[in-house]
């Protein structure tokens, strides 16, 4: 492999741009394909078929060996709300190689002692998100309870292509917040994306245990496709 | 911290920019148990450093000393492992899986 292909594929992934890789078995002859590239490749179909299953893979085309390593963006989790329960996603999101970002613009909560080493932005949502750019490989989760910051967080997530959004907060919590959305516009299969009540039902009580079953959920979100594909 | 397959490419890419002489293994097919993914990453050095797996820790012994020719010599290779496999390996993975390892040279710019 080239260096120049290698750091190509590393500044892919760090813009969070989904790239593939195509080497030839016999003779090592590789070329990098991202999304824009992918239509005039000769590979087009093998490519578009592993990136959407998110599997690298052998393919064959014209009695011709290849593998293709597909990189789909890192998975992200952007969290409103610097709570509890986001300090403890902050050590499990680690483990499960998911990066977090926290998004609280009450700095009374959102300080870098009660969030050391992890993402923390103390802007308002709306803001915030601009700049993060939510996309198909990250996950929403909304805990203040707080309209004034969880709603524009979760309008954001809706009008974008983000795998998982939840919402914490109880039934009646969540009834005032569909009507809410309803009233800024959103349809109702909009609004049916929301994890809500949020998480896996284990029972959780503590925070570590919502945390779980947050993660739990979103894993499942994500990884539940690739149990499905052949 | 535990070393992700994303790591492992900037890990290639740092230990080539620093001119160590580098090779990347990669799984390009599984049969069976094996215990780690295709497209899974392992990256050497010249010195036997490594970082990542392809096994979970039943053949990377294999692929290290393998990856010392591919780096001598610049040549990429195919290496297969498994319960069925006697021949020219005699690394076998306990799970029962098999997986086949493709080792590539990590070229410097300087040799485009």
């Amino acid at each position: 492999m080239d260096l120049a292909i290698l750091a190509a594929m590393n500044a892919e992934r760090a813009a969070r741009r989904p790239a593939v890789l195509v080497t030839a078995i016999e003779g090592g002859a590789q070329r990098l394909v991202t999304t824009d590239e992918i239509e005039a490749d000769p590979l087009a179909t093998q490519i578009d078929r592993q990136l959407r299953m998110g599997k690298s893979g052998l393919v064959e085309a014209g009695g011709v060996q290849y593998f293709l390593t597909v990189q789909a963006p890192h998975p992200r989790i952007v969290v409103t709300g610097a709570v509890h329960i986001s300090q403890a996603m902050v050590p499990m999101a680690r483990l499960l190689d998911l990066d977090l970002v926290i998004i609280d613009p009450r700095t009374a909560f959102a300080t870098p002692e009660r969030f050391p080493d992890v993402t923390l932005l103390t802007e308002w949502p709306d803001v915030a998100l601009a700049g993060l750019g939510l996309d198909a490989y990250t996950a929403f989760v909304a805990l203040t309870h707080d309209p004034k910051i969880d709603d524009p967080g979760l309008e954001a997530a809706l009008r974008s292509e983000c795998f998982y959004v939840g919402a914490l907060g109880s039934r009646k919590t969540h009834g005032r917040r569909v009507e809410r959305l309803t009233a800024a516009g959103f349809d109702q299969a909009a609004i049916a994306r929301i994890h809500a009540p949020i998480g896996l039902d284990i029972g959780a009580v503590s925070p570590a245990e919502i945390a779980l079953s947050i993660l739990g959920e979103i894993v499942s979100t994500l990884r539940g496709p690739r149990r499905l594909a052949p | 911290m535990i070393t992700t397959d994303t790591d492992i490419l900037s890990t290639a890419e740092a230990w080539a920019r620093a001119g160590r002489g580098v090779a990347l293994a990669t799984v390009v097919e599984t049969w069976g148990s094996a215990p780690r993914p295709v497209g899974s990453h392992l990256v050497i050095d010249a010195e036997g450093n490594f970082q990542g797996s392809v096994s979970g820790g039943c053949v990377e012994g294999a692929v290290v000393e393998e990856a010392a020719e591919v780096i001598g010599d610049g040549k990429a290779r195919m290496l297969e492992f498994g319960v069925a496999d006697d021949t020219a390996w005699k690394v076998g993975l306990s799970c029962g899986g098999r997986i086949k390892v493709y080792v590539e040279p990590v070229r410097p710019e300087e040799n485009n």
